[in-house]
């Protein structure tokens, strides 16, 4: 995913933001960030009754914390680090100081490029690196001023550093005792910022602040919430997308003691599910699986995986909507068959199946309602839930939870999970309930990474370089009908499905990507670095086997086929290939290697990957990562993101690494049905490693996931002789 | 519904709950410990890992009527024990976390091991480690901490 969204950008562009300075009724400076000349009356009344303190950016404390609030969810990636970093480092505070949060739903917390507030398209650092340093800076020259005014000096012979302004003739004053004069110096419409040399935190590794909590047990995610009086809910859906009961028997669920109430809601796929409401999960969930539902399906599309390939595959053999036309459209025609490859390929549903089952827990007072969510979408959620209790988005009070992981499944555009919570909470008036999906929920419950085929065929020109390639993408658009639309369906493309493959970085001189968007009964949603997961497994696997073809050195091929500007992709095959130059010439007996670079949200990633195989899969030795993703702002998380994410990567090779459907009913249950990577299935050791760039920062969230796949299958056809076009992977 | 007594983090602890409920869910609804996760309720992820009389089990299999006299150690309370403290240092230094959920369930993990094996190969590590999923993917780096945690550990055997 990397478009704004038109009609909500329009919303936060359309207004001029700007800082505001305040004293607190506790004592201390607030930093805030406010829009002026709302749009409509009603979101003028909408920003009078806030009552939370919606736009606080920076708390300093009397007792000098420098709170820091964090525009969007931390689920892992690691932003509750790294954007208070960024700040307090133009701020020149003291990082033993700082304490970040999670900000609720609020305006001013909306993604600056996006327009809505969310974490998505590896943008967090990207879109919020000046955002951060302005606010940063900004506080930092008011403090100053405020010091400056009581010493009777010039701002300019004031200098600061550790959460301290010091000022000539050795005067010195914290933070914490300049906050409250601060507050009522002017805000400065612009202010200098750091130069790269003068960073302090940025660009050096720091360590996690959410580490400790998260090691002890302390730490409260959205599913650990417990409020008095609390009830817990869990939904019975129905076993297709869209159907809805024939008949429900719940006498004997009912009859279990703590069970508060049993109904049916509405799902947004069209059909009813049963609720039960019970004092506790344990009694919520025998309740439910005592109940005895007859379900409907009258008029409700069964998918069917295997009835899909075969449509697929048909449909892949014919050129779909165009997504790029470059150079003859017949110049495969003159390539002799000798000289062409034709390949198909094939991609299955995935869940994303975060650690954290889904959660939402709501209360709903009448008129007006608070919610705990961890969501990627506050935005949409906070509207959706508003709408099924018949409020203003104002009136519903969003806190931001921390999740246990997402991978995209907290960004969900038609918030599915919310609504469902909200038509629970909207019977319970006054008392909170938490909507838990089981485990069982989260992998039979839809919006999967779409199943895809691919078909390409490549005319190979005599320097052994690809002349002609034609290429096929079928799958479910995942934008179609969401308010991305209209910024990522062009030609009745969804780039997002295309996406690694239209915009590759190789120079192919007659180039044709087209794409079938068939609309099947199946949920769909972007799963960690979205399009990529397949596009780049297609250029990668077959650039591998052309440079095969060609006898060619893999890393040599790929540098000669970039083109000129592929400056990130091409520095990060040249720092992968030195510093993985020493163990891949003296690799073990039966142990291959296999490369893939490929570039997704704007990071460049090249990898090497040590491969050899043992009970009949890949074992994954060593992984040698090189990235440039412009100014490295927290190395420990890049190289952290790194490590894991290409351990995440390798979801799509696991033998149970799939979400099939039959008749309609999704075939996996659990972990032991869709497996995720366990410890024996990731790479043992990951070493990162990064291409000094000052340019502006780009993303490492997703750009880890895409390369893994390919170089590990690549390193297998070194061993075995054979493609792999078909994932999950089966036995080697 | 019956009542039993628990021994949890050396705690003395009552609950009063029907005889097939998971100990998962007797620590964290009744008890209010929720250091203990929930992840797939099928024994297939690890999250819910707690020490039973010092071996580590899948808390959300385990009818809390099938527990006796054995102490239940959890997260919350790994840190009374000398090598729960290096474990959870060496993976707050190692910097392991990502989203966290699943690691109160690593760091039992890991501490049931290196009781067991104070230097742990990385065959012992991936076996006894083998029933934990880390969707993030933190595997490196829960192998570098106990690795980390290994080196302390002999260290202070030798002195």
């Amino acid at each position: 995913m990397t478009a704004a969204i038109g009609t909500a950008n329009d919303l936060l562009l359309g207004r001029r933001s700007f800082i505001r300075a305040s004293a607190t009724v506790a004592g201390g400076m607030l930093i805030s960030l406010h829009l002026d000349l709302p749009l409509t009356a009603e979101e003028a009344a909408q920003t009078k009754s806030q009552t939370y303190p919606p736009d606080a950016f920076v708390h300093i404390t009397p007792d000098g914390k420098i709170i820091i609030q964090v525009n969007r969810l931390e689920f892992g990636q690691g932003v509750h680090t790294s954007l208070p970093l960024i700040l307090a480092d133009e701020l020149d505070a003291d990082w033993s100081h700082v304490v970040a949060q999670l900000a609720p739903a609020a305006d001013v917390y909306k993604d600056p490029v996006y327009g809505i507030q969310m974490v998505g398209g590896s943008g967090s650092i990207a879109h919020s690196f000046q955002q951060y340093r302005e606010l940063g800076a900004k506080t930092r020259a008011m403090l100053i001023a405020a010091a400056a005014d009581q010493w009777k000096v010039q701002a300019n012979e004031c200098r600061t550093e550790a959460s301290v302004v010091r000022g000539p003739g050795g005067r010195s004053a914290t933070y914490a005792d300049l906050a409250d004069a601060a507050a009522h110096m002017p805000v400065p419409e612009t202010v200098p910022l750091k130069n790269s040399g003068d960073f302090r935190l940025v660009g050096k590794k720091t360590r996690r602040l959410d580490s400790r909590p998260k090691c002890n047990g302390s730490l409260k995610f959205g599913l650990d919430l417990d409020l008095p009086g609390m009830q817990v809910a869990l939904v019975a859906h129905p076993p297709t997308f869209g159907a809805s009961p024939k008949s429900v028997d719940d006498k004997e669920a009912r009859s279990i003691p703590g069970v508060a109430d049993i109904f049916e809601i509405p799902t947004v796929s069209k059909g009813t599910a049963v609720t039960v409401v019970a004092d506790k999960f344990w009694t919520a969930k025998q309740a439910r699986d005592l109940l005895k539902i007859e379900w409907d399906f009258t008029g409700v599309e069964r998918a069917d995986s295997q009835q899909l390939w075969t449509k697929y595959k048909e449909l892949a053999r014919t050129p779909g909507n165009v997504a790029v036309a470059s150079g003859d459209e017949k110049a495969m025609d003159g390539i002799p068959a000798i000289n062409r490859i034709v390949a198909e390929y094939e991609f299955p549903y995935l869940a994303h199946s975060p650690m954290e089952p889904l959660n939402t827990t709501i209360r709903f007072d009448g008129d007006r309602a608070e919610v705990w969510a961890g969501s990627q979408f506050q935005t949409f959620d906070q509207a959706a839930i508003a709408e099924v209790l018949a409020l203003k988005p104002d009136q519903v009070t969003f806190h931001t939870e921390m999740a246990g992981g997402g991978f995209g499944r907290r960004a969900v555009p038609d918030s599915h999970v919310q609504r469902e919570a909200a038509a629970i909470a909207k019977r319970f008036r006054g008392t909170p309930v938490k909507l838990v999906w089981t485990r069982e929920d989260d992998v039979q419950g839809g919006y999967y990474r779409p199943m895809h085929a691919h078909r390409v065929e490549i005319g190979i020109g005599a320097d052994g370089l690809p002349l002609a390639w034609r290429h096929v993408v079928v799958g479910q658009s995942i934008t179609a009908g969401t308010p991305f639309t209209p910024m990522t369906i062009k030609n009745g493309v969804d780039e997002t499905a295309v996406e690694g493959t239209a915009d590759t970085h190789y120079k192919i001189p007659n180039f044709h990507v087209s794409a079938h968007h068939p609309v099947v009964n199946v949920p769909v949603l972007w799963w960690r670095s979205v399009g990529h997961t397949h596009n780049a497994f297609v250029m990668e696997t077959l650039i591998d086997e052309l440079a095969t073809r060609a006898k060619t050195d893999p890393i040599a091929y790929r540098r000669k086929l970039l083109k000129a500007d592929a400056k990130k992709l091409r520095g990060a095959l040249d720092l992968m290939e030195e510093k993985s130059a020493a163990w891949r010439t003296k690799l073990p007996k039966g142990h291959a290697v296999g490369f893939s670079c490929h570039e997704a949200f704007g990071t460049g990633v090249a990898c090497a990957v040590d491969v050899s195989i043992e009970n009949k899969r890949p074992k994954i030795h060593r992984v040698t990562v090189a990235v440039d993703l412009g100014m490295a702002v927290n190395p420990l998380t890049i190289e952290s993101q790194f490590q894991a994410g290409v351990a995440f990567g390798v979801s799509q090779l696991m033998a149970k690494g799939a979400i099939t459907l039959k008749d309609g009913r999704v075939e996996q249950r659990n972990f032991d049905g869709y497996t995720p990577p366990y410890i024996i299935d990731a790479p043992v050791a990951v070493d990162v490693h990064i291409v000094p760039n000052a340019e502006k920062p780009s993303g490492c969230g997703e750009p880890p996931v895409p390369v893994i796949s390919p170089a590990v299958v690549n390193a297998l056809s070194q061993l075995t002789g054979k493609r792999y076009r078909t994932l999950p992977l089966a036995s080697v | 519904m019956e009542t039993y007594r628990l021994t949890v983090n050396g705690q003395p602890k009552e609950v009063t709950v029907n005889s097939g409920t998971p100990l998962l869910w007797v620590l964290r609804d009744e008890l209010k410990m929720t250091g203990t996760k929930y992840g797939c309720g099928i024994a297939a992820c690890g999250a819910c890992t707690v020490h039973l009389a010092g071996v580590a089990t899948r808390s959300c299999i385990v009818p809390v009527s099938l527990i006796g006299d054995r102490p239940i150690v959890t997260i919350e309370g790994i840190d009374q024990d000398p090598v729960g403290l290096l474990v959870q240092e060496a993976w707050v230094s190692e910097d392991v976390v990502q989203c966290g959920y699943c690691q109160s369930g690593q760091i039992m993990g890991a501490v049931a091991l290196l009781k067991s094996t104070p230097k742990p190969t990385d065959t012992n590590i991936e076996e006894s480690m083998g029933g934990n999923i880390c969707r993030c993917g933190t595997y490196p780096r829960i192998r570098q901490a106990i690795k980390t945690a290994s080196r302390q550990l002999v260290m202070k055997a030798q002195k």
